[in-house]
């Protein structure tokens, strides 16, 4: 894959979020820096998902700010530099593969389409069923497509929800491998985990979050492990 | 220049899917078939009747087949998320709606198209002599409920009974339309056919108002 | 204090427009006693349409402000609009029974008001099926600021359609125009229910604002 262009931080400064009554983030400070990995934990509810979403500029804070890079840049001035995996698979089933993967590739304009398609679908395993709707595929071949769509515009910032959903145990290990020289080239990543220890290993950083909140952040000295590890209630 | 490269990739996209499937074109095509027949028992589809009440019947047919086949227009979107996907990679989200719009009306244009004959043959009303008129009419006429449409059913897909609500939204927004459409059609059934260009400069009028409001508002209806 | 001060106002308003409508009033030549109605039917249509007006300006400060407020005077506009509307809707046909000799004729301004009505019975039913306030308060802007845009458009279009409405009788040409007593108390009515208008839409958007404090309590309640 063809390394990030640079690094980019992201920063949130009293980010509030609500969806009517429930409020989902509450006044969060974070700042994560350029190159680094984190892994996000917590139960669910607690803020992950939407944290992702408005860093991904698909959300609007209700309060407080959220900036991308260096200056001032909001997550919607940066989408082209986002590479973002959602819990839901953002493929159209309807399409195959290679449609799906083309059709986002189009929509950014990105040089060199057709090479970065079959480089893509080769480093995901999927080279093979190029051709085949994504309505006939696997839960993990669809989270294997979701990865490469998230990655076609070489992203210098990645935000993965439970990147390993629906991924069976080689899967993980690829995705891990993945993630992991991601990082070496310089991208920055943040994704939330649910267990999967091979996952939690590429992080340089965890932070766990809860009701909305930061709880726990191994930048403090913490070490990983006991920050991502979540009590079951 | 962004705008229609990505309007023309989305609209393939729509197509592509469209083609596919099929189930919008035949569901809706029936849908008018239905109706059509249903009200031929409604009152005696002599020449001379058809010609005043057909206009009226087709075009009230069309607006019903209408909102039944924008329902998954935003709907399939939110199935997979793909809204959020698109939302990322078009440089301009009017696109998302102007590829819809057109693959919309597209599509009811072309389900008309099929029926209007089985209109002509059943109601006994010709259509051959006047058919690029109303074509013209036709296009005119749908393209002002699918841009109202495309909008609308972006609004119903966010709330609750929206099957039921995308309807109730529209039909009030598109009374103009109706009568407008329907007038320029009964004149050109008529025994002597005219072509009312008022109404027809009324559609386009209608059209490029909300095509302008759309463009103005669309991309908040996308926001979550 | 001051809130009991302007509903005693108002009331007293009211109750002289009401006794000069019936009372001072001269009794018109061909129609009767029954044109008196016109003293509240014309001026609430226009009372009506200023309150839609609101609405739609309230509309546009939420989409681009997005500040509580605007989306609360939206609504509330809207509700008292549609309450002048209703007797509009409800007057005339007391007014066209005895004088046309018929309840209700699809005429012009009679359509388009009844089609008005629809348009804002839709707005408010949207409002009631989005669950999260800025969402409702968004996509109701937005169907607002469309339905804003419909009325002229429906207006034109049903006035070319038919039209069986007495002239305007206020600007018409030579010959129409109202006796100077009649224009007087239209006066008082027109000022009387434009206070009463302006009083309800403040009561409601306190109303409205209470409501969104309750949630904000509730919101704190369930936290701690």
């Amino acid at each position: 894959m063809t390394p990030a262009v640079s690094s980019l931080g992201l920063r949130c400064r009293n980010l509030e979020k609500r969806f009517g009554n429930f409020v989902a983030l509450r006044r969060l400070n974070l700042e994560v820096h350029p190159g680094e990995a984190v892994a996000l934990a917590g139960h669910n509810g607690s803020g992950k998902t939407t944290l992702l979403r408005l860093a991904a500029g698909l959300t609007r804070p209700t309060a407080g700010a959220l900036h991308i890079g260096p200056g001032e840049s909001t997550a919607a001035e940066s989408r082209a530099h986002i590479g973002f995996v959602a819990h839901q698979t953002m493929l159209y089933d309807e399409l195959s593969a290679e449609e799906n993967l083309f059709l986002f590739a189009n929509l950014q304009s990105i040089t060199g389409a057709a090479e970065r398609v079959s480089a893509l679908l080769a480093e995901v395993g999927l080279a093979e069923r190029r051709t085949s709707l994504v309505r006939t595929f696997s839960r993990g071949m669809r989270q294997r497509l979701t990865i490469a769509r998230a990655l076609l515009h070489g992203p210098a910032l990645l935000l993965f929800d439970e990147p390993g959903t629906g991924l069976d145990a080689p899967g993980i290990i690829w995705l891990a491998a993945t993630l992991a020289r991601l990082r070496d080239t310089g991208c920055t990543i943040l994704m939330s985990l649910h267990g999967q220890a091979e996952l939690a290993a590429v992080a340089t950083r965890a932070i766990r979050l809860q009701a909305g909140a930061v709880a726990a952040d191994s930048f403090t000295g913490e070490p990983i492990e006991s920050v991502l590890r979540v009590t079951e209630t | 220049m962004a705008l229609l490269h990505s309007t023309g990739i989305l609209l393939g996209k729509e197509l592509r899917t469209e083609l596919r499937s099929r189930e919008l074109i035949t569901t809706t095509l029936v849908f008018i078939l239905l109706v059509v027949v249903l009200f031929s028992f409604t009152f005696d589809p002599t020449s001379s009747e058809s010609r005043r009440f057909g206009p009226g019947l087709l075009w009230v047919a069309f607006l019903f087949a209408a909102s039944l086949m924008l329902q998954p227009c935003f709907l399939r979107e939110q199935m997979n998320d793909t809204l959020s996907a698109l939302r990322m990679s078009s440089p301009d989200p009017f696109a998302i709606f102007l590829a819809k719009l057109t693959a919309n009306t597209m599509f009811l244009l072309l389900t008309e198209l099929l029926m209007l004959p089985i209109f002509s043959v059943l109601y006994n009303v010709p259509i051959l002599k006047v058919f690029p008129a109303l074509l013209l009419v036709l296009f005119a006429g749908s393209a002002g409920i699918c841009v109202t449409g495309t909008a609308v059913a972006a609004i119903s897909a966010q709330a609750r009974m929206r099957e039921l609500l995308l309807p109730l939204l529209l039909l009030p927004l598109l009374t103009p339309v109706l009568i407008a459409s329907t007038e320029a059609t009964a004149a050109l059934l008529a025994e002597e056919p005219a072509l009312r260009l008022d109404w027809v400069g009324f559609l386009a009028a209608f059209d490029i108002v909300f095509l302008t409001a759309l463009w103005l508002f669309g991309e908040y209806l996308l926001e979550e | 204090m001051k809130k009991a001060l302007a509903a005693f106002l108002v009331v007293g308003l009211l109750g002289i427009a009401a006794y000069a409508s019936l009372f001072v009033a001269p009794t018109e030549r061909t129609m009767g006693d029954i044109q008196r109605i016109f003293y509240l039917h014309m001026p609430s249509a226009v009372v009506a349409f200023c309150a839609f007006l609101v609405t739609f300006v309230a509309n546009l400060l939420y989409v681009f402000r997005r500040q509580e407020r605007w989306d609360w005077l939206g609504v509330s506009a809207a509700e008292v609009g549609l309450a002048f509307i209703s007797v509009v809707l409800i007057t005339g046909p007391i007014w066209a029974h005895p004088v046309w000799g018929i309840w209700w004729t699809w005429d012009a301004r009679l359509t388009s008001t009844f089609v008005l009505w629809l348009l804002y019975v839709s707005y408010l039913l949207l409002r009631t099926l989005v669950e999260d306030p800025h969402r409702r308060a968004l996509l109701s802007a937005v169907y607002g600021i469309f339905a804003f845009l419909d009325v002229p458009l429906v207006h034109m279009s049903i006035r070319w359609w038919r039209t069986q409405h007495p002239q305007p009788v206020l600007m018409g040409g030579p010959g129409t125009g109202l006796a100077p007593e009649m224009k007087r108390v239209l006066l008082i009515n027109f000022i009387a229910l434009v206070s009463l208008m302006i009083f309800l839409v403040r009561e409601r958007y306190e109303l409205e604002a209470l409501r969104a404090q309750v949630d904000v309590l509730r919101r704190e309640g369930e936290a701690a």
